[in-house]
């Protein structure tokens, strides 16, 4: 028996004024720009969280709890659910009432605050825990971090602040250590294709990862690994038409998701290969695919695919007319009328026991879920971002001394990762996305801008001080 | 006396600081009782602002005799086919204040259906077919050689010289280049060589050249291999009726500004105004640095300032409209024009009608009149910072400045730099 944890990521930032410009500079502390935000959580809500949750509510009634799904909503979408679109706050009550739903708990602001501030980082992530709690009642118990940003010492620090489970993105390659798509020496299965998921390499494509997993030196948390390739035929190719697969279908999915001979075959030289990972001495065995059955019946016992994706995908990445709600709502009801697949929660791998055969991930260095690279260069690849990030983090003692409610929560707004983002200039591919998500003509007016706004809010509290 | 004057911009179809230029100096031939045809390539910009007396012929609106157009038709198909397309960096950047390139497109197709029988459609601006736009003008020169009466031509930097031989060829009439910036000037790194080709050929078919300032005169006889004799210095002006308040703007914030104003381009040397803010960062706080304009090197700029890590006391305003350099200069508590090369270089002139200080680049026209204004090569950053420092920390030091430049100023007047145009077109037409 396999399982399927779907979660699915919301999110809006507070974007600033476009115009905010130098001469503003402590006269205007009005920085964001409200009927911009009003209008992308309407739009939103209107394609995406109001369908979709409707749509999870009715799945829910209609497979009896089978089905479950789990959700982080960063508190910054909160505020704008809150202030612009109550519904969508209550129909994740609703949602919430059925007992198949689990939020998670993040940074408050979707922020970096991990990398700059510790202290910080606390109090966002209890910010947070709270405003859940509030709003949902019950504790959170699994944690994930803005943009699946990981390591070992934030799994650390999660297990220190009471979680018992935590998530991270499946990379092939963890920086300095071996990949886990390395192909056997001598082995017959070519590479994986890190873009060609359904349509690249069946093979390697999406076998990795296939359990549970436990951060090194923190052997009491579950690490959930996000199934990049299954995630994004899902969230970046389902509407894209050049796309060998595409249209996908529910059952084409489904048939690459549940045990096929040849799947079970593949997941089991893939767990080879990254049990490899674990243990170099046998990735490098030539006569490693001979082990292949015996592992093969190892991992089914424990087997857990993670979706991961943004809850845009439904609607609105992928608007309703590319079919995309009937596609989910088919491919739940195949799920459960027709595999032996079943949904879970990560709240709940624990008592289901899935935990009892996971296996040690070191991840000494930061990975993230974005980009092609995996890691922290969608904020932090150059030195505007990185002046940028320095600017904000240096606010935090005066703010601290401030003590001021307000002037705080304005500037952790403006801590949120989606600034940062804005002004990212990688090209190619990543910098498509980039350009999707930018509402700035460019990176430098991105950077500029939002310097304007913090020299003001360093202004307000240069007064106050 | 009738003068042909051929320009390339005018108000308010401007992009930089040619077209004040020759509005002043058509405003102050008018005063010399100079009667004038003010060929300019598009009236799209909005209605002239010169003298009703001027008549202004808006070139994509003329319409030559039958006999040109099958001529003009004939040829500018070849022309077509053979078309270059510039790459024309320094003035790219000032385009943010024109159409975009699509709309452009649009407004273009617009006029064309409006007005077929015109031959022309201008841009009027430095885009991409700027050769091919160069050339057009050049035929209603010659078209306006042969139909017009007058005197004298005069030619205003290197995109109306082909239209000023060409107009002479018809009329036989003497040309006056006049020359505001070379492309030495323009791209301190990578000339193009078309541009000099033309600007040599003005400077040759010319029977006197115009350089706004003796460094542009130095710059034309040894770059070009021009006779010095044939060069004639005429300063720019300012409009000095125009004097501004410095009403009390009130900042935001209490640090002073330093402030550079400008196109963000080598030849405006952004680059050493950036270096010498790190400098004087490092020594007081008390200062804010400011960049306006817009420009092909604003992303590199912009980049090496967050690499320094001073966006807490370095800021871009990006291109601003008249009110806000008015209020950008008012706000302003020292000017900085670290200029390559600049021919004359207006700018410091404006700063001091706001009682602005400047400190300007050895490399400059406005050198040669700003005789008390503290001066640098342009890439001593270190001198430059030490200059800031002292200005920013000695106010009877600035108010001094401000008083000396001033009176510098008196020796200049576009009524005295027409007299002496007119001085030129009197030899010329005496000849």
């Amino acid at each position: 028996m396999s399982s399927l944890c779907f979660y699915f990521q919301v999110h809006q930032p507070f974007r600033l004024k476009t115009k905010y410009t130098f001469f503003e500079i402590g006269k205007n502390h009005f920085y964001e720009d409200e009927s911009l935000n009003r209008d992308i959580c309407n739009k939103v809500s209107k394609n995406c969280y109001i369908p979709a949750t409707r749509l999870m509510l009715d799945l829910v009634e209609k497979f009896k709890g089978k089905f479950k799904v789990s959700f982080s909503i960063s508190g910054t979408a909160l505020e704008q659910f809150q202030q612009f679109n109550p519904e969508v706050i209550e129909l994740f009550k609703n949602l919430h009432k059925t007992g198949c739903v689990e939020f998670f708990a993040e940074t408050y602001y979707h922020s970096l605050a991990f990398l700059y501030s510790i202290e910080e980082f606390r109090q966002q992530v209890e910010k947070h825990r709270r405003a859940i709690k509030e709003l949902f009642g019950g504790e959170p118990v699994t944690f994930r971090n803005t943009e699946l940003v990981y390591s070992n010492a934030i799994a650390m620090e999660a297990k220190n602040m009471g979680f018992k489970n935590i998530l991270a993105e499946g990379v092939d390659k963890i920086p300095g250590r071996l990949s886990f798509a390395a192909p056997l020496g001598g082995g017959g299965l070519p590479d994986a294709d890190a873009d060609g998921g359904l349509g690249g390499n069946p093979a390697a494509g999406h076998a990795f990862p296939f359990g549970l997993y436990y951060p090194r030196g923190v052997p009491e948390m579950n690490l959930l690994l996000r199934n990049y390739r299954l995630s994004d035929d899902i969230a970046f190719r389902f509407s894209e038409k050049s796309w060998k697969e595409y249209p996908l279908t529910a059952a084409k999915y489904v048939k690459r998701l549940s045990g096929t001979n040849s799947w079970n075959k593949i997941s089991g030289e893939s767990a080879h290969k990254a049990s490899g990972y674990a243990s170099l001495s046998d990735a490098a065995l030539p006569s490693a695919g001979r082990t292949m059955d015996k592992a093969a019946d190892k991992t089914n016992s424990r087997r857990i695919i993670n979706l991961f994706m943004d809850y845009e995908t439904l609607g609105e990445h992928h608007s309703a007319q590319t079919g995309i709600f009937d596609f989910f709502e088919n491919l739940i009801s195949t799920i459960i009328n027709k595999t032996d697949i079943e949904f879970v929660m990560p709240k709940e791998v624990s008592q289901k026991g899935l935990n009892k055969t996971a296996e040690k991930i070191d991840v000494p260095d930061i990975i993230s879920w974005a980009d092609e690279e995996r890691d922290l260069s969608a904020w932090q690849g150059n030195s505007m971002q990185k002046s940028a990030l320095n600017m904000i983090y240096k606010l935090e003692e005066n703010i601290k001394k401030l003590g001021n409610e307000e002037i705080t929560h304005l500037w952790r707004k403006l801590q949120t990762s989606d600034h940062f983002y804005y002004m990212s200039t990688k090209r190619f591919q990543d910098g498509a996305v980039h350009r999707y998500f930018n509402y700035f003509p460019t990176p430098y007016d991105a950077y500029i801008i939002y310097c304007n706004v913090v020299n003001d809010l360093y202004e307000t509290v240069k007064k106050r001080v | 006396m009738k003068v042909l004057m051929l320009g390339w911009e005018l108000p308010p179809f401007i992009s930089g600081g040619l077209g004040t230029a020759c509005k002043g100096i058509a405003d102050g031939l008018i005063k010399n009782y100079i009667d004038l045809i003010f060929v300019i390539p598009t009236g799209r910009g909005g209605d002239s602002v010169l003298d009703s007396s001027v008549k202004v012929i808006c070139a994509d609106k003329y319409i030559p005799a039958q006999n040109y157009l099958r001529d003009f038709n004939k040829k500018y198909k070849q022309d077509e086919e053979n078309q270059i397309v510039g790459d024309f960096s320094p003035y790219y950047t000032s385009r943010k204040n024109l159409p975009s390139n699509k709309a452009e497109e649009a407004i273009a197709e617009k006029i064309s259906l409006q007005e077929e029988h015109s031959i022309l459609n201008f841009a009027g601006n430095y885009g991409r077919n700027l050769f091919l736009e160069v050339m057009k003008y050049a035929y209603i020169g010659r078209a306006l050689g042969e139909e017009e009466s007058f005197d004298i031509i005069h030619a205003h930097d290197w995109m109306t010289f082909p239209a000023g031989i060409a107009a002479k060829e018809a009329s036989g009439k003497p040309l006056v280049v006049h020359v505001h910036s070379t492309e030495y000037d323009r791209s301190c790194l990578h000339q193009n060589n078309t541009i000099i080709d033309i600007e040599k050929k003005g400077f040759d078919a010319a029977d006197k050249i115009i350089a706004v300032s003796f460094y542009t005169k130095n710059m034309i006889a040894e770059k070009y291999e021009v006779n010095p004799d044939k060069i004639e210095v005429v300063h720019n002006a300012v409009d000095k009726n125009t004097q501004f308040l410095r009403y009390q703007i009130r900042k935001g914030f209490e640090e002073k500004i330093v402030l550079f104003l400008g196109r963000i381009t080598e030849q405006k040397g952004p680059g050493y105004f950036l270096d010498a803010a790190v400098k004087v960062l490092n020594k007081m706080s008390n200062v804010r640095f400011v960049m306006s304009g817009s420009g092909d090197m604003f992303p590199q700029i912009v980049s090496k300032m967050a690499e320094y890590d001073i966006a807490d006391k370095f800021h871009f305003t990006g291109f601003l409209n008249g009110d806000m350099v008015e209020t950008i200069f008012a706000m302003s508590d020292l000017y900085i024009m670290p200029s390559v090369s600049e021919p004359f270089g207006i700018s410091p002139f404006e700063a001091l009608l706001y009682d602005i200080p400047v400190v300007i680049s050895k490399q400059s026209g406005a050198s040669e009149i700003l005789e008390h204004a503290p001066k640098v090569n342009f890439s001593d950053t270190d001198e430059l910072a030490a200059i800031i420092i002292k200005m920013l920390e000695d106010k009877e030091l600035r108010d001094t400045v401000v008083r000396q430049c001033k009176e510098d100023m008196q020796n200049i007047s576009w009524a005295n730099s027409s007299a002496r145009i007119k001085k030129i077109y009197n030899q010329l037409a005496g000849k």
